[in-house]
C-alpha cells in the first residue's frame, strides 16, 4: 500500500518537473529541490527495504518508516500536549533569559561602575554549564517548571550578556562625539546609538542562548519536568516504543530548527541595514 | 506657538556668532606622561568669518577643533562661543569630521534628522530635514542607507546633518580630506556658497594649504606639536576666487615657507 503510494508521489514529482514550465512560479522551484527529493525518495526506500523488507535491522530499535507515521495518528493527542508544554516552557524561559540578559549587557557595556559589579558575577557563574544547578534547581524553586523556566533562562542570559556587552563596549566613539555634538542626551547615546550599533553582536548572543536552552529544556524535561519532548522521549524509551521515539525527534528538530529560522527572520528584518555591508 | 515657526524667516542672514580662544593650553596622558599638544593658543574669530587651521600633521589642530566643539575641556585657558564660556558639545556648533561617520543603521533622512531627534524637536521641523537634504543635493537619495552612498555622497549626507541644526558655528575637521580630488574640487566650491548663503561662523582644519587658501578669509598657520600660531594670514580676495590667482600662488608660497617645506618651490 505504501509502496504504491510512494510510487503515485516519484510520479507526480518526475512529472511536476518535467513539466515545470507551465505551471508558473512553483515551477522553478520545484526543479531546484528534484534532486534532493529524488535522494529523500531513494534513502526512505532503503529504510523500508532494510526494515520491513528484509529485517536487516534489529525491531524494535529500528522501526519501518510507516510505524513512525502511524505515531503521529495514533499518539497524537500526547505529542501535540508535549509539544505544547515544551514551546511554553522553552519560550517563558528563552524571553525572561534574554530580556535579563540584554539588559544586564547594556548596563555592563555602558556603566563602569555596574560593570564592576557584575563582571566578576559573571565570569564566575557564567561558563557553568547550566544543566550543572539541575540539582539545586529543583529543590529550592517551588516546582519543577519554575525551576526549568531557571535554568533556561539561565543557559539563554550568559551568552545574550556577553555578546550585548561586547557589542556596546566596540561601538566606535564617533559616533557618540558626533551625537554628542548634536545636543544628544546619555539616555539618546544610549537607545538611539549604543543599542542600534550593538544590534548585530546581541543576535549573535540570541541565536547562541537559543541553542544552548535547547539543550537545557530537553535534559530538564527529562529529568524534572512531567511533561513535553524531552520526557516523551525518556517516555516512549521506557516502554521501548522506538517508532515514538524517533517521531518525536522529528517533531523536535522541526521544532528547533523553526525557532532559528524564525529569530533570523526577525534579525533579517531589524537588521536590513547590514545587507550589502556583510556577507550573511 | 505654529504661528511663530511659520513666520520665522527660512534663511536667517549672518547667523554666526564670535568664538574666541584665549591662552588655551592641553595635553594628552600617555602612559602616565603628558604630552603637551596646545601651547597658549589664543585667537578670535569674528562673527561670519571664515578661518582655516593650517598645520603639520599632528599637531595639533584637531584638538583644537574638539575644544571648540565642547566635546573636552581644556587643561588651562578659555574657549567663548559669542562671549559666553563653552561648557559642553552644543548643537549651535557643529562638527563635521574627516569620516562622515554617518550610522550605518539609519538612511540617509534619519541620519540627517539625527539631531533634530536628539533635541527632540523633530515632529515639528521635517521639512528642515528636506530641505537640507535638497540644499546638499541628496533629495533622491532620502531612503538609502550610507554603505550605498559614494565617498562625496557621504560626506554631503554629513554636511547636511550638521546644516540642519542651522548652526551658528560650524567646525570642519578635515572634512575633504579623504575625498578624491575632482570631488573634493566641487565641495570646495559648495562650501564656499553655503557659508555665504548662510553666514556661520566657520572654523576648518586642514593640511592643504591651496584648499586653505581658496577658501578662508584668514589662514592660522600652527607650529610643530604643541602647537602655537605662527601666522595669521589674511586672504584679501572676494568670491569665488580662482586657483591660477597669482595673489593665491604667492600667498601659497609664503605659507608653505611656514610650514618648512620651501624647498619644494
Amino acid at each position: 500500500m505504501l509502496g504504491f503510494g510512494a510510487l503515485v508521489v516519484a510520479a507526480a514529482i518526475v512529472l511536476a518537473t518535467l513539466s515545470a514550465d507551465y505551471i508558473g512560479r512553483l515551477g522553478p522551484a520545484l526543479r531546484q529541490r528534484a534532486p534532493w527529493l529524488l535522494v529523500l525518495g531513494v534513502i526512505f526506500s532503503a529504510w523500508e527495504l532494510a526494515t520491513a523488507k528484509f529485517a536487516w535491522l534489529p525491531l524494535p530499535f529500528f522501526p519501518p518508516p510507516q510505524a513512525i507515521l502511524e505515531v503521529y495518528t495514533d499518539d497524537l493527542p500526547k505529542l501535540l500536549d508535549s509539544v505544547l508544554a515544551s514551546v511554553k516552557l522553552q519560550l517563558g524561559g528563552y524571553v525572561i533569559g534574554a530580556l535579563l540578559g540584554f539588559v544586564t549587557g547594556v548596563s555592563i557595556g555602558w556603566s563602569r561602575s555596574v560593570g564592576y559589579w557584575v563582571h566578576p558575577v559573571l565570569r564566575f557563574i557564567g561558563p557553568l554549564p547550566a544543566t550543572a544547578w539541575l540539582p539545586v534547581a529543583f529543590f529550592t524553586f517551588p516546582s519543577s517548571w519554575s525551576a526549568s523556566t531557571f535554568l533556561i533562562a539561565l543557559a539563554t542570559g550568559f551568552p545574550v550578556t556577553v555578546l550585548t556587552w561586547s557589542g556596546v563596549a566596540s561601538v566606535s566613539s564617533a559616533y557618540y562625539d558626533v551625537a554628542r555634538t548634536l545636543g544628544a542626551k546619555p539616555s539618546f547615546l544610549v537607545l538611539k546609538v549604543a543599542i542600534p550599533a550593538a544590534l548585530p553582536h546581541v543576535f549573535v548572543g540570541l541565536f547562541m542562548g537559543l541553542g544552548s536552552s535547547f539543550a537545557v529544556l530537553v535534559v530538564a524535561e527529562m529529568i524534572g519536568v512531567k511533561a513535553g519532548l524531552g520526557w516523551y522521549l525518556q517516555w516512549a524509551q521506557g516502554w521501548a516504543a522506538y517508532a515514538n521515539m524517533y517521531a518525536a525527534l522529528i517533531v523536535m528538530s522541526l521544532l528547533c530548527s523553526g525557532a532559528i529560522t524564525l529569530l533570523f527572520g526577525v534579525r533579517d528584518r531589524l537588521l536590513v541595514w547590514q545587507k550589502g555591508v556583510v556577507k550573511w | 506657538m505654529v504661528a511663530l515657526a511659520v513666520a520665522e524667516p527660512i534663511t536667517t542672514p549672518a547667523v554666526g556668532v564670535s568664538l574666541d580662544i584665549e591662552n588655551v593650553s592641553h595635553a594628552f596622558d600617555i602612559d602616565g606622561a603628558a604630552l603637551p599638544v596646545l601651547h597658549d593658543v589664543s585667537l578670535t574669530v569674528e562673527p561670519g568669518e571664515f578661518v582655516a587651521l593650517l598645520g603639520p600633521s599632528g599637531c595639533g589642530k584637531s584638538t583644537l577643533l574638539r575644544l571648540a566643539a565642547g566635546l573636552e575641556q581644556p587643561r588651562s585657558g578659555l574657549l567663548r562661543e559669542g562671549g559666553k564660556e563653552i561648557e559642553g558639545p552644543q548643537p549651535s556648533r557643529v562638527v563635521v569630521f574627516q569620516d562622515p561617520t554617518l550610522f550605518p543603521w539609519r538612511t540617509v533622512w534619519n541620519n540627517v534628522a539625527l539631531g533634530l531627534e536628539a533635541q527632540g524637536i523633530l515632529k515639528q521641523r521635517r521639512q528642515r530635514v528636506d530641505a537640507a537634504l535638497d540644499l546638499v543635493g541628496l533629495s533622491s537619495f532620502r531612503n538609502a542607507y550610507p554603505h550605498q552612498l559614494s565617498g562625496g555622497m557621504a560626506q554631503r549626507a554629513a554636511l547636511a546633518r550638521a546644516l540642519v541644526n542651522d548652526p551658528k558655528v560650524l567646525i570642519l575637521d578635515e572634512p575633504l580630506g579623504k575625498l578624491d580630488s575632482l570631488t573634493r574640487i566641487t565641495m570646495q566650491a559648495e562650501l564656499v556658497s553655503l557659508w555665504q548663503r548662510k553666514g556661520f561662523t566657520t572654523l576648518l582644519v586642514t593640511h592643504d594649504a591651496e584648499e586653505a587658501l581658496f577658501l578662508a578669509n584668514r589662514v592660522i598657520v600652527l607650529s610643530e606639536r604643541p602647537a602655537r600660531i605662527n601666522a595669521d594670514i589674511r586672504v584679501e580676495r572676494p568670491y569665488p576666487r580662482h586657483r591660477g590667482d597669482p595673489y593665491l600662488a604667492d600667498l601659497r608660497r609664503q605659507v608653505l615657507s611656514l610650514l618648512g617645506l620651501e624647498a619644494t618651490w
